[in-house]
């Protein structure tokens, strides 16, 4: 199965939103790169709400991950509760 | 939450349902070909508006709410930016060439793309690509005008950049990157969407951004490293809707896939054309060097673009032909461009140099098979040639491609000692081109290609001249007269780097800020 | 390394661009709305013809009836560049949140006097149409429009009016649930109070002429609609009638209107002090869309005026009118 990633500006605000990502995601694989940290994972990568909030300690809403999201790859789904990116192939 | 809903809460797929879908109906005043009239004429089916996923479901409320965040912060850092003069902190000034080729190049097309999307969105029936299209629209213009105030400071004490608008329409290899976008907009609504929102956004963009981007935060340059992430976290939503738009159409009807097949054939060669720009940028341009234009490809194309075709192929989409020819030019693209500009280097917004000793190992560790053999020895002669006090400069004009308008310096895929060349008959004329895939391009629409305005065709009609100029007179200087008609200051814009106006400022300026005067 | 760069004093070499300082006519500072705005749209050496359109070059000038010498002469009154743009917006969706989060959080929405209830639900929410019908001709004029000057508001106006629906609709879910857009829907496609209007919208959306298009929607029906629907109705007879907490509902549309109409009268004087002929066009247009939408506006008007019906509309035709003749076109 091919890799899907996510990148995101490496910041106070995404510090704990890219824990959050790697404590649901045991098999992705975080490179660290100048002002930015691109997350990789085989198939399929899940950003979930709850593990933000519980991290932040506030609530949040999903649609925030975009002031600080700089690139993708994958299929994308996405829930109130979840961010899905995925291949079918 | 925005838009939220008081008593049964909805979903955000409900929630954005009715914001969206609902708010269309059909016409019966006036018929529905004459509201949308050009969403026959392609030959694309649909049959269901309403079979389209949404990717991104933002309302505008929850629009405005994000976006003004990040123009609050982006403006926030630019101004402290140029207020603490910024500029002075890159690596050298030779980096400030790559923002003159990204404003004169790159940020009119962003305003095209918002042109383009506006159109776009107005054309399609359906609600929700409707309304992904005219946010995508607004994002464009967002992206051109905050990549101009982020240059704006830099256009203040640099050349090359003071009428970078004007040289956008004219000057010879503009015309590459304009040629591009003008095909785009002048296509059809959905063959728009294939060659800018799939094939440019998804497939290209990163190869664009990414590098450019972490080009500037490698070499110092905040300014355009914080437009550029800003710029990247609307995309996206953008290569989202990319995505999604080639799945829609896909799905409705089996006759459309030869036709999505030929269009993200000819859009990712075309696509990777202009990124000829980005290949040598890379590898030439940046002071401090990211990766490799060769890597980028690998990451970028090869394994991530091949996992979006694999992903694709259920529908009967194959990678492009054309990614092979790519494959074996990965070697040679940024050296045989690169070599192009430094001989054109007269009749440009920006300037040449060759790469010292130090980078040109850098350049033989990460391409091993061509570098030494073929580039090298003809980069040292011209480095020898300068240093003598003869650097050269290329006064002949160029035979162009014409589809991509590059200038036929390329050689044929697999032989670099042999320069590529194509040509085709058509009505009384005779054609060139650089490659079967832009000779491809053209027989499958010569009507559209015959258009093309080239630069060097139009130099010798006499077409790029400013108004007035007589030229039978004695002494005629036509290379003058061009520099003239692009509004370009012969020896501040142009010429080799060392000796520059710039290269004289930012050293003195630096010194300013490190020694005591 | 880092240096500290702040103390060093060095010249420009230059205060802006180029094409910038001919058009201010001198070498200043300009500012963000006029770099990211002055000669935006290209303009020569297009290589090719558009396929939808093999009659025009992508921007043309010749696809409107009105003649500038230069599109440029049209400026945007607020300097809305995007950031500006958004930056207001976002501060109106504040407000708006708050509104909404207080009516909501009273139960304000339940006590509506049922007759107020009911004419909003009937009257307020089928306008969502009308405003998705100006999403899309502010998107045409912005796409096949001229210069930058004139092209940039309507994609800011575009998504007002998606912003706009999205409220209304916001609206009839708090006072009623899915099937009370269902409901509008209805009315909007098969009432007889509605056709007019609707068969007004549709109409203005094979208007090919991008200027007549920005005169039809956002100087002609928003200039009549709003006035009357958000100041006139609701603003007034409802706010009189229990109904103060619809009007909370909708002042980001009634401060919208009293914003745009600044930009739409500008644009208008700048095309009609531009010649005679102009004036002419711009007369005509207006006279002509403004019958067809007071007419068309009649019957909407009296779900909420009865039998003040006319007498409103013609107090709102004349404050239009009176607008008109401001802005340079006697009407």
């Amino acid at each position: 199965m091919s890799n899907v990633f996510i990148a995101l500006q490496t910041n106070e605000d995404t510090r704990q939103i890219i824990e959050a990502i790697v404590q649901d995601n045991p098999h992705a694989v975080v490179n660290e790169q100048p002002a930015m940290v691109k997350i990789d994972a085989e198939g399929k990568l899940v950003v979930r709400r709850e593990t933000i909030e519980e991290l932040i300690g506030r609530s949040y809403d999903l649609q925030e991950l975009q002031v600080n999201l700089i690139t993708m790859s994958g299929n994308l789904d996405q829930t109130d509760d979840e961010m899905i990116l995925y291949w079918n192939a | 939450m925005d838009m939220q809903v008081a008593k049964k809460k909805l979903g955000l797929k409900e929630r954005y349902a009715v914001m969206t879908r609902g708010l269309d109906w059909t016409p019966s005043y006036q018929k529905m070909e004459d509201i949308y009239p050009y969403m026959a004429y392609e030959g694309i089916k649909i049959h269901d508006w309403d079979k389209w996923e949404d990717p991104f479901r933002l309302t505008m409320d929850a629009y405005w709410k994000y976006q003004s965040e990040k123009e609050r912060k982006l403006y926030s850092v630019l101004d402290a930016y140029i207020q603490s003069n910024g500029h002075l902190n890159v690596t050298d000034a030779r980096y400030l060439n790559t923002v003159k080729l990204f404003v004169s190049g790159i940020s009119p097309l962003e305003y095209v793309a918002h042109r383009g999307f506006a159109h776009a969105g107005r054309q399609f029936p359906g609600p929700g690509p409707r309304v992904a299209c005219l946010m995508q629209s607004l994002d464009e213009i967002r992206h051109a005008q905050t990549q101009i105030h982020a240059v704006s400071n830099y256009n203040k004490y640099y050349n090359g950049m003071h009428d970078f608008h004007h040289a956008h329409d004219r000057v010879w290899f503009l015309s590459v990157p304009k040629s591009f976008f003008d095909d785009a907009i002048t296509a059809g609504p959905f063959e728009f969407m294939v060659a800018i929102g799939f094939s440019f956004e998804y497939v290209l963009t990163n190869l664009l951004f990414v590098p450019f981007v972490s080009g500037a935060a490698y070499n110092g340059d905040m300014g355009t490293m914080t437009f550029g992430f800003s710029a990247q976290s609307d995309e996206a939503r953008h290569m989202t809707l990319g995505l999604e738009v080639i799945k829609f159409i896909l799905q409705q009807d089996p006759a459309n896939v030869p036709i999505v097949q030929r269009w993200i054939d000819k859009w990712t060669w075309r696509g990777y054309r202009v990124l000829t720009l980005v290949a040598m940028m890379m590898d030439y341009m940046l002071p401090k060097r990211t990766m490799s234009w060769k890597e980028a490809w690998e990451v970028y194309f090869e394994q991530n673009g091949g996992a979006l075709f694999k992903d694709l192929a259920r529908y009967g989409i194959t990678i492009p032909k054309c990614t092979e020819h790519i494959a074996l030019e990965k070697d040679h693209l940024s050296h045989q461009a690169w070599s192009t500009f430094y001989n054109y280097a007269a009749a440009t917004n920006f300037h040449t140099w060759m790469p010292d000793a130090d980078e040109m190992e850098w350049l033989s560790a990460k391409y091993p098979e061509s570098y030494d053999k073929y580039y090298r020895p003809r980069m040292e002669f011209w480095r020898e040639e300068a240093a003598k006090g003869n650097r050269f400069y290329n006064k002949t004009l160029p035979m162009l491609c014409q589809t991509c308008q590059i200038p036929l310096v390329f050689t044929e895929p697999g032989d670099p000692t042999k320069i590529c060349y194509r040509e085709v008959d058509y009505k009384e004329d005779k054609y060139h081109f650089c490659s079967d895939h832009c000779k491809k391009i053209f027989e499958d629409e010569p009507e559209k290609y015959v258009q093309a305005w080239l630069p060097v065709h139009q130099i010798y009609q006499g077409n790029c001249f400013p108004e007035g100029t007589d030229p039978t007179v004695e002494g005629f200087d036509p290379l003058a007269a061009v520099i003239k008609y692009y509004h370009l200051e012969f020896g501040r814009d142009n010429l080799d780097f060392e000796g520059s106006e710039d290269q004289k400022n930012f050293a003195e300026w630096r010194g300013q800020a490190t020694k005591n005067a | 390394m880092h240096i500290d760069l702040q103390t060093v004093s060095i010249k420009p070499l230059r205060h802006t661009f180029d094409n910038i300082a001919r058009r201010i006519g001198a070498d200043k500072p300009a500012t963000r709305y006029q770099e990211g705005t002055l000669d935006m749209q290209q303009t020569a050496n297009f290589h090719y013809r558009p396929t939808w359109d093999p009659d025009h070059d992508i921007y043309d000038a010749s696809r409107s009836a009105i003649k500038m010498a230069d599109w440029y002469a049209f400026k945007d009154p607020r300097q809305f560049y995007y950031g500006a743009y958004t930056l207001a917006r976002a501060k109106q969706q504040d407000t708006a949140e708050a509104n909404f989060d207080f009516v909501e959080s009273r139960g304000m929405a339940a006590n509506l006097p049922e007759s107020v209830r009911d004419t909003v639900l009937k009257l307020l929410i089928p306008l969502r149409h009308v405003a998705w019908g100006s999403n899309m001709n502010n998107a045409a004029i912005c796409a096949y429009g001229y210069g930058t000057g004139f092209s940039q508001p309507h994609i800011f106006q575009s998504m007002d009016q998606l912003g706009i629906a999205q409220y209304i609709t916001r609206v009839g879910l708090l006072l009623g649930s899915v099937e009370v857009l269902d409901d509008a829907k209805k009315s909007w496609v098969e009432d007889d109070t509605w056709q007019g209007l609707r068969r007004l919208v549709e109409d203005s959306m094979v208007v090919q002429d991008p200027f007549e298009l920005f005169v039809v929607q956002n100087v002609v029906l928003d200039g009549l609609l709003y006035p009357l629907v958000y100041e006139t109705i609701i603003d007034d007879v409802l706010s009189a009638q229990g109904g103060t907490s619809v009007a909370m509902l909708t002042q980001f549309m009634t401060d919208w209107f009293a914003e745009t109409k600044k930009w739409a009268d500008a644009t208008v004087k700048i095309a009609a002090a531009e010649s005679a002929e102009n004036k002419e066009i711009l007369a005509k247009w207006i006279v002509e869309w403004r019958d067809r939408a007071a007419a068309a506006l009649l019957p909407v008007a009296r779900i909420a005026l009865g039998d003040r019906t006319d007498e409103l509309m013609g107090e709102v035709v004349q404050q239009f009118n009176a607008r008109m003749t401001k802005a340079g076109v006697a009407v």
